[in-house]
Parts: C-alpha cells; sequence; structure tokens
C-alpha cells in the first residue's frame, strides 16, 4: 500500500488484505509500447514511451485515430501490446493475473456501460464483492461514494435508466473508484454530457483529484477539457507520442506545427488562462513601494489566472489591478501594460517562473 | 361438444400426453440450443452455416419428417420428439443469438474492463440481458411444438392429434371439434403462461422490475 500521500481517511480503505494486491503503486510506465491491428496498415499505437508518476492526472490527447484509447486499454490489457512493456510500479503488467489487475485499476468510459438490469447499489458493488468485500462494508463505500460523486444515497436503490446521462456518468465514475484503485482509467467519460454538466464533471474531477490522488490517465480529443484538467498533457499523432509535458510547456513551447494548431499556441487568451497571476508579479519583480492610483481600486487574488485579469481589466476600466490575497494584504499591482509584455516580449521564462 | 363430456377422462389423458410430449421437446431444445447459440457466438463463422442448417429442417414439411425417422426409429413418442426437438432449434437458438448479440457493447467492455471473468460475465450479464430473447424464442417454440405435435399422433405418439386424425377417418365431427379446442386451450394458456415471464424478464432488463 502506499500512504505517502495524504488522504482524508474515510475516502481509502487502508488496512484491505494485501495479499491479493497485486498493484501497490499509481506509477505507470511504458516502455516502447507498440499495438498494431491487423486491418491497418500502420501501428495503432507506434513506440510510445512514457512515464506517469504517482497521483498524476494525466490526459491523452489527440485527434481521433492517433491511438489513445488504444493505448489506454494496454494499462488494464483489454489490449495486449505487440511489442514494448508496461509497468505499474515495480510490477511488468503481463506478469500479473489479469482480472485482478483490472479490478485494481478503475475503469470509466464514454458510454458509461452501467448495467441497466441492476440497482445503482449492485452496479458500484461489482468489484468489490468480486474482491470479496463483507455487505456492511460495500454499503459504507456505496454511501461515501454517491456521496463523493454528489449523489443523494437514495439513488441506490434505483436503475439507471431512472437516471439521467449525467447523473450516470456519476455513477460510472463512483463505481470505477469502488474498491479504491490506484488508478483510474477514464477513457473520454464526459463526452456524451452536455455542456454544463460536462463542466461540473469536470471542476468534480478536479476536486476529487486533489482529495484522492488516484494516477488518473485520462482519455480525450477536447482540447479544452485537457487543458482544465490535466497536470501533463501526452500529445499524440498516428500512434506516436509527439510531445508530453505540462499545459504550459506545451503552450508556450510547441513541439512542432502540429501541436502548435491542436493546442492553439497563437490563441492569446488560452495562454493568458495558463498564468496566474502571482507569476506575473514574479516574473516582472514587482517593486514594492511602487506607487499606485488608490482612486481605482479594482482587486484581484493572486492565484487568478491571467485571462480573468484581462477581462476584469476591460471591465472595469481600470489601469490596474491591485493584487490582493484573502487575507487583505497587498501583494502589487498589475496592468495591462504587463500582460501585453509577458505575452509578446516575455519576461523572464515564465514557464519556468511557473513550475 | 357432447363427446368432450361423454369422453372427459380419455381426452384429459391424451391431453396429459401431450403436454408430456411438450415439456420433454422443451427440455431436450433448451439443453441444445442454449450451449449451441453460445458456440454460434463465441466462433463467429459458425453462424451461417449452423443457422443455414436449423432453417432447412425448419422447411422439412413434418409428415414427411416423421415418415422419414420411422425406418430409423420405428413408431411411438421417441421418433416424434426427435423431430419436434429438431423443429424447435431454429426458433430457439435464433432468438437466443440474437439475445446475446444485442447486449450492449460498452456494457460488455465495462464489466471486462472491471475484471469480471468470462463465467462472471456469461451469468450476471450476458445471460440476463439476453434472457428475454430466449424466453420469447422458448414461447414461439413451444407454441410450434404443440401444433406439430398434433401430427405426431400419425405415427403412435399419442396426444390430442389422436382425436383429430380418428375424428377425419370415422367423419366424427364432434371428435374432431374437441381435439381442435383442446389443443387451441393448450396453446393459449401456455402463450399467455410464458407471455408473462417474458414480460417479467424484459422488465428486469430495463431496470423496471419491481
Amino acid at each position: 500500500m502506499q500512504t505517502s500521500k495524504v488522504k482524508p481517511g474515510e475516502l481509502t480503505t487502508e488496512g484491505e488484505p494485501t495479499h491479493n494486491n497485486v498493484i501497490r503503486s499509481g506509477e505507470i510506465v511504458c516502455q516502447e509500447v507498440t499495438k498494431h491491428f491487423p486491418e491497418n496498415s500502420r501501428p495503432a499505437v507506434d513506440h510510445v514511451s512514457f512515464k506517469v508518476a504517482a497521483g498524476d492526472l494525466v490526459v491523452l490527447l489527440g485527434p481521433s485515430g492517433c491511438g489513445k484509447t488504444t493505448l489506454l486499454k494496454m494499462i488494464n490489457r483489454l489490449y495486449e501490446p505487440d511489442q514494448g512493456q508496461i509497468w505499474i510500479g515495480k510490477e511488468d503488467i503481463q506478469t500479473l493475473p489479469v482480472n485482478q489487475l483490472r479490478r485494481q485499476i478503475g475503469y470509466a468510459i464514454q458510454q458509461v456501460g452501467l448495467f441497466p438490469h441492476m440497482t445503482i447499489w449492485r452496479n458500484i458493488a461489482i468489484v468489490p464483492r468480486l474482491l470479496g468485500w463483507d455487505e456492511e462494508k460495500i454499503n459504507m463505500r456505496c454511501n461515501l461514494l454517491l456521496e463523493l460523486v454528489g449523489l443523494s444515497p437514495t439513488y441506490l436503490g434505483r436503475y439507471p435508466r431512472q437516471l439521467s446521462g449525467g447523473e450516470q456518468q456519476r455513477v460510472g465514475l463512483a463505481r470505477a473508484l469502488a474498491a479504491d484503485p490506484q488508478i483510474l482509467l477514464m477513457d473520454e467519460p464526459f463526452a456524451a454530457v452536455d455542456a454544463i454538466n460536462r463542466e461540473r464533471l469536470q471542476s468534480e474531477l478536479l476536486i476529487i483529484h486533489r482529495k484522492l490522488h488516484k494516477t488518473i490517465l485520462f482519455v480525450t480529443h477536447d482540447v479544452e477539457e485537457a487543458f482544465r484538467l490535466a497536470d501533463k498533457i501526452i500529445i499524440l499523432k498516428d500512434g506516436q507520442l509527439i510531445q508530453y509535458g505540462t499545459p504550459v510547456e506545451i503552450v508556450v513551447k510547441p513541439e512542432n506545427e502540429f501541436v502548435a494548431e491542436l493546442v492553439g499556441s497563437n490563441n492569446l487568451l488560452r495562454k493568458l488562462s495558463l498564468f496566474d497571476v502571482q507569476s506575473l508579479l514574479e516574473a516582472k519583480q514587482y517593486e514594492r513601494h511602487n506607487s499606485f492610483s488608490k482612486a481605482s481600486f479594482t482587486s484581484i487574488q493572486p492565484q487568478e489566472n491571467l485571462r480573468t485579469a484581462l477581462s476584469m481589466l476591460l471591465e472595469s476600466g481600470a489601469e490596474q489591478l491591485h493584487v490582493v490575497d484573502n487575507k487583505g494584504k497587498s501583494h502589487g499591482v498589475i496592468t495591462f501594460q504587463d500582460l501585453h509584455r509577458l505575452l509578446f516580449e516575455q519576461f523572464t521564462s515564465p514557464a519556468a517562473e511557473l513550475e | 361438444m357432447s363427446y368432450f363430456f361423454s369422453n372427459f377422462s380419455y381426452v384429459m389423458q391424451l391431453f396429459g400426453q401431450h403436454l408430456r410430449m411438450t415439456l420433454i421437446v422443451l427440455f431436450i431444445s433448451l439443453l441444445i440450443s442454449i450451449p449451441l447459440g453460445i458456440l454460434v457466438v463465441r466462433v463467429r463463422w459458425l453462424h451461417g452455416p449452423v443457422l443455414s442448417i436449423l432453417g432447412v429442417i425448419y422447411t422439412i414439411p413434418s409428415l414427411s419428417l416423421f415418415v422419414l425417422l420411422l425406418p430409423l426409429f420405428g413408431l411411438g413418442l421417441k421418433p416424434a420428439i426427435i423431430a419436434l426437438v429438431a423443429y424447435a432449434q431454429l426458433l430457439l437458438v435464433r432468438n437466443w443469438v440474437i439475445g446475446l448479440t444485442s447486449v450492449d457493447k460498452a456494457v460488455l467492455d465495462a464489466a471486462r474492463g472491471m475484471g469480471m471473468s468470462s463465467w462472471q460475465r456469461f451469468i450476471q450479464i450476458e445471460f440476463p440481458l439476453a434472457l428475454p430473447m430466449l424466453l420469447a424464442g422458448t414461447r414461439l417454440a413451444t407454441l410450434s411444438t404443440i401444433g406439430i405435435g398434433t401430427i405426431a399422433a400419425f405415427i403412435n405418439a399419442g396426444g390430442l392429434g389422436v382425436l383429430l386424425f380418428q375424428g377425419v377417418i370415422t367423419s366424427n365431427y364432434d371428435k374432431i371439434v374437441t381435439g381442435s379446442i383442446a389443443v387451441s386451450a393448450l396453446a393459449i394458456a401456455t402463450n399467455y403462461l410464458l407471455r408473462f415471464f417474458e414480460r417479467r424478464a424484459d422488465l428486469v432488463i430495463r431496470g423496471d422490475a419491481k
């Protein structure tokens, strides 16, 4: 069991019988992984290598047919690679019993795939029951999980058909988390949900990720979604890994024209949204005794992003924003000129400052 | 209807024979068609050949099939049951295969991804979700068995067909009516009963059962 992370005790299941735990780490390493489907001439996944640190939320991003789903499905061995190896922690997954492995990796998919003839309780309880948990523990777990995904416990007795699309996807997420896996694989889970619910689900996933520190591999073709969620992004094209980095790195230093176009490196607003006010202050090495006009007093918090800062500047018509944290402490000011300089002149590499 | 009342116990005896024959046929048919259907779904290339063969069998006129089996199995219940089981296969296997293949792929993908073994997937997911189609096939096959079963009286297999054949030979109109009504009653009652189970199973897979 991995214990170094800070986890709210109630949401984890420490003290599980470890004899049938085949996964003890959330770290995933892919080494020269290749998968070739007989019906296609070029490989679906072509010599892909990367390492995902335990607890990271990594998004696999790329156009359809780039191999992202194939890659994901090799992690829980729904597909077997033709070449290369995949490691979880110190274990080569090929050496692990396949159903044991899958029971310890959460799996959520776009179509949710809830079992229509089972109640929500039975749906969530599938993996815990496969693992032989007792009824009482499963009940506690189900209640906790529903609360975590924002559904009332009265849902436990209902059937999937009685739930809306968004609610079903929440149950799908709860089901994936049921046995407290270290790793969560999510294959475009929010793609079929309407825009309002999608945004809500994204925020909730981020909150859950912050709470539980699961390693999450998240497949999407939606660039906005990728940038909202990712600690790091893996960009795939034609089965090959094009770039692997933080959202800021990818926007500021796209590997090639394809990446630049995909993520909209020329999109100024996207760029601004990736930096927070604090990083700009650091970048311009604000002098504390700088005078600012007290007449126009629009304030912004340091953790807000610069896209918000820009819109506040435009809205208020003020020349500058006063940076004040939630304790009321002043950190300085930022101006329209600063934003312009960040985008076009670049202070001292802002990406470096951020990371 | 005077025949019915004056020969009540004889009619009931034939009714019992017919019911028994139908149940035996149903039991053996399911025993064959359930594994056969699973095999056809798992081994894709078998689908065409197996269903074609069953289709060809189904088109053989019943009287000639009974007669064809005579040299092999003689007279009586045995050849009748063999022929009726052969007829029932098409309806059963076809429906069962449709049921199994129409289980939502996403549901099966999720089940596999969560680490259910193929046996657990079959018992907990595929079987219950395909059950309404299997029951629909069973209902059709049972009705068809009850109907074709009357002709089995021709080869001494007993059942309500006896009344019909005797009635035709002796021009006993009352006997024919009695036999027809008895067969219809059996078929209608069976249909009603199996329909009930089918609806139940359908409600279960739609998540509406209470």
